[in-house]
């Protein structure tokens, strides 16, 4: 049972992403496109498992700016289309969509956009909501689970009635959170693509400026149609002492916070489904029912913003705005109910305590001293940790300082103990070998140092190859590491060009990374890290062959992969515990101090390393870290 | 012991890998299916792999959900598989009534395997609940799932553990019916085998 049963009425705990995919099959979508990003990703992968089934197209794209353009080629055809993507795709994709938005469509086109607020697995922890308004993409932000998947259909038909391409924004507790959502209908009918070539779609030239006063036009249009949106709608008293105007995740935090205090009848509560364009009629109404305004939303201070702006507008001289300028709230980092009844109390002078003072005092001493803490790691067996073992022996041996630009992945980790701290430079995705590219031409100031830029097999293919390109053209000294684990793991193992699978599990080709790097005349060199002698001296003899771009695939699956596929162990670990010196041995416990595999454990009670057999994974790596030459792999027959 | 509450909230923790996220959806779909309103929000730790999770399930008969993360100090029950993670969750949920329900087999984080930080002993932890809890229940889960054959079954064996303790307001027999719409054939015979024996743990 999935998100294609069809029993309209019937009630199901879906996923907030789920509801998203749903509502797009109710609204009869026809191609899906994504590149994966949490928290987005489980649309397309939920899309991606019905395809077949409901005469879908989708796909898991190279990139954000690819998986728009394969969307929107769809929505230009007479198909309804919807891509997804987390808040760092979109700055990868708005370059097309700014120009989208010029062209128009003709067809529904869904924009969805996870932000991730506290960035609990980003490197940012941007608000979308101004890239979207910065280019008039209206904003839609479902505040419940019902609401993810009734928004998402109406999305589609707001986007067909302004042929524009409409922006559905999500935050990780709603995409990410379960509830109760009621089905509706399927559609029957199935979508026919013909691409109208009397039409053209452009915004070249002079038109441009024509057609960016006609979608500022548009955004009225779209504000008028909002003044009528369900998703809108006010609670509380007529006349209410506060008045709060929250919108999407925001909304769950402030009735709850109301209900808890029991205030439900003096504080008034509008919210907002429709965040850009602002409905008018709909702001006046409720602003008009107190002065005192606090707004609550995740992460920036947006529609307090839009709303403040509003009022110099509108209501010229009357209100007072509580929120994230006046420190109400965050302007970062999630919001929770405490932090809306923080706010709330503070300005009706109430008195709020989340936990008495005494229980938190009590639990500090007598427990949280106590409670171990539990840091990032690289999984046992993870080869990306055999990689940076490598990498650092042969930097260390060549001796001249060697910078490491690093990307976006698990393999980020290496900025970390468990990745031996190696990694300098993170940014976005493919900015590794972008920045690689410019310190490996630094050598005319006296730049000695050798470069390195890291990247995996999914991230290559989204945003490396250009900068690859970019670096071999003008000669830039640099050693490309793609540490290729065979899938994009961080994010739950997605097809990329370089697997063999497409998002609904067909037959796809291969692109293969060292054929693609050879084509282009750079030197290629293969190893696979769990054969630490190898790949120590590959690193270090390519480091040496300076002055050109070269590439290193440092190629084995994720240790998650093998895991999955119930290969079991490739060696039998032991620790021959009469070599292990362990306290008395001049190392200082190296292999559980510095190596940090979690296979490794350090025995309290015999002052020795073991090997935790329930974790480790026998890649064998850690048998030439012992300086005792105390640990054993034993092969597995 | 029945929790007679608006919402009832229940923190389920332990560490990534566990099965945690399978037992809210459990319960979820039970409680969906008695008429409830469910939120059931999943937090993270900062590890990918291997790191903390927990899920909160807020159980409720008003229309408009609950938030999807539990306000400070208001879990009602908090149902641990790993038991340093029971003890981070009383320590930033619990409040004088919170139940617990936890296993006892620890998994060490990395900091505990490589000997730089000490993982508290089951006397300690004892120790904590009784000043900080209302109840605790003690559950060997890991043993008894590795007993039958499989370690992946500890939080099927935790999930007959909290029922076994009658907290929510829900019978054993709407949680065995959702094991067997989510397990069919040898694997469901087991599952309902470790929700017995989790059951009678307690009981």
């Amino acid at each position: 049972m999935g998100i294609e049963i069809n029993k309209p009425g019937s009630m199901e705990l879906l996923m907030g992403n789920e509801a998203i995919a749903r509502g797009a099959l109710e609204a009869g979508v026809g191609v899906a496109t994504a590149y994966p990003g949490t928290p987005s990703s489980e649309i397309i992968t939920n899309l991606g498992k019905v395809a077949k089934k409901m005469g879908l197209y989708v796909e898991w794209s190279i990139n954000e700016k690819v998986a728009v353009e394969v969307a929107a080629a769809a929505a230009l055809s007479g198909v309804r289309s919807i891509s997804a993507m987390k808040q760092n795709g979109l700055n990868v994709a708005l370059d097309f969509l700014a120009n989208l938005v010029l062209s128009g469509i003709n067809k529904g086109m869904v924009l969805m956009v996870g932000d991730d607020p506290g960035a609990q697995s980003s490197s940012n922890e941007q608000d979308s909501r101004d890239l979207a308004k910065a280019i008039d993409i209206p904003i839609l932000e479902p505040a419940t689970f019902q609401e993810c998947k009734d928004m998402t259909k109406w999305a589609f038909e707001l986007s067909e009635v302004i042929s524009n391409v409409v922006m559905l924004r999500s935050v990780t507790r709603v995409s990410h959170a379960r509830g109760n959502v009621i089905l509706g209908e399927l559609p029957a009918e199935k979508n026919r693509a013909h691409f109208d070539t009397s039409k053209k779609y452009r915004g070249i030239g002079g038109v441009a400026a024509g057609l960016h006063q006609a979608v500022h036009e548009k955004s009225k249009k779209v504000a008028e149609i909002f003044e009528s949106s369900p998703f809108n709608f006010y609670s509380g008293p007529e006349k209410p002492g506060l008045l709060i105007f929250t919108c999407g995740s925001g909304w769950l935090y402030t009735m709850e916070a109301i209900r808890t205090l029991g205030i439900e009848g003096s504080v008034g509560v509008a919210k907002l489904g429709t965040t850009w364009p602002l409905p008018h009629k709909f702001i006046k109404t409720n602003l008009a029912r107190s002065e005192r305004v606090l707004v609550i939303e995740e992460v920036d201070s947006f529609l307090e913003t839009n709303l403040k702006e509003f009022v110099v507008d509108h209501m010229p001289g009357y209100h007072k705005f509580y929120g994230k300028t006046s420190g109400h709230t965050r302007p970062y980092g999630e919001l929770n109910v405490d932090m809306v009844m923080g706010a709330i109390a503070s300005l009706l002078s109430m008195e709020y305590v989340a936990l008495s003072p005494e229980y938190e005092k009590k639990s500090r001493e007598v427990a949280a001293a106590w409670v171990p803490p539990r840091t990032s790691q690289l999984c046992p067996g993870c080869p990306h940790r055999a990689t940076y073992w490598a990498m650092k022996d042969a930097l260390k041996k060549d001796g001249r300082d060697g910078v490491v630009a690093g990307d976006i992945g698990c393999y980020a980790m290496g900025v970390f103990p468990t990745g031996f701290s190696q990694i300098n430079t993170i940014h976005a995705m493919g900015s590794g070998m972008g920045v690689a590219s410019g310190l490996g031409k630094l050598d005319i100031f006296g730049f000695k140092q050798p470069v390195l830029a890291m990247t995996g097999d999914s991230t290559f293919f989204h945003a490396v190859v250009p900068p690859l390109l970019n670096a071999i053209h003008s000669e830039a000294d640099v050693v490309l590491v793609v540490m290729d684990n065979s899938g994009t793991a961080m994010t739950g193992f997605q097809p990329h060009p370089g697997t063999d699978k497409g998002a609904s599990g067909e037959a796809r080709p291969k692109v293969s990374v060292e054929k693609l790097c050879e084509s282009l005349g750079v030197p290629v060199t293969k190893v696979d890290p769990y054969d630490m002698a190898a790949t120590k001296k590959a690193f270090y003899d390519v480091l040496q062959d300076k002055g050109k771009t070269r590439v290193i695939i440092s190629r084995r699956e994720c240790a998650l992969i093998r895991a999955n596929m119930q290969l079991g162990p490739i060696a039998k670990m032991h620790i021959e515990s009469e070599k292990c010196f362990g306290d008395d041995c001049g190392c200082n416990r190296y292999c559980t101090r510095v190596f940090k595999c979690p296979g490794l454990m350090w025995d309290k009670e015999a002052h020795k390393a073991r090997i935790d057999e329930a974790v480790c994974t026998g890649c064998g790596v850690c048998v030439g870290v012992c300086p005792q030459s105390a640990i054993v792999a034993e092969a597995i027959k | 012991m029945n929790l007679d509450k608006e919402p009832i909230n229940l923190i389920i923790t332990g560490v990534g890998g566990q099965g945690n996220i399978l037992i809210s959806k459990l319960l979820g779909q039970a409680f969906m299916e008695e008429g409830y309103t469910i939120t059931i929000g999943e937090t993270y730790g900062a590890t990918q792999r291997g790191g903390s999770v927990a899920s909160h399930v807020r159980i409720s008969k008003e229309k408009v959900p609950y938030s999807p993360v539990t306000p400070k100090g208001r879990a009602d029950i908090i149902l641990g598989l790993e038991p340093s993670e029971t003890m981070r969750m009383v320590t930033s949920f619990g409040y004088e009534g919170t139940m617990v329900v936890t296993n006892t087999r620890p998994i060490h984080p990395l900091e505990v395997a490589i000997g730089e930080v000490e993982y508290p002993s089951q006397e300690r932890i004892e120790a904590c609940m009784k000043e900080l809890v209302d109840r605790a229940w003690y559950v060997n889960a890991s043993d008894i799932a590795l007993g039958l054959g499989n370690a992946l079954l500890t939080n099927i064996v935790m999930t007959g553990a909290l029922m076994g303790t009658s907290l929510l307001p829900l019978g054993r027999e709407k949680i065995e019916r959702q094991l067997k719409l989510t397990f069919k054939g040898g694997k469901q015979a087991v599952n309902l085998e470790a929700f017995e024996l989790g059951y009678t743990a307690v009981t």
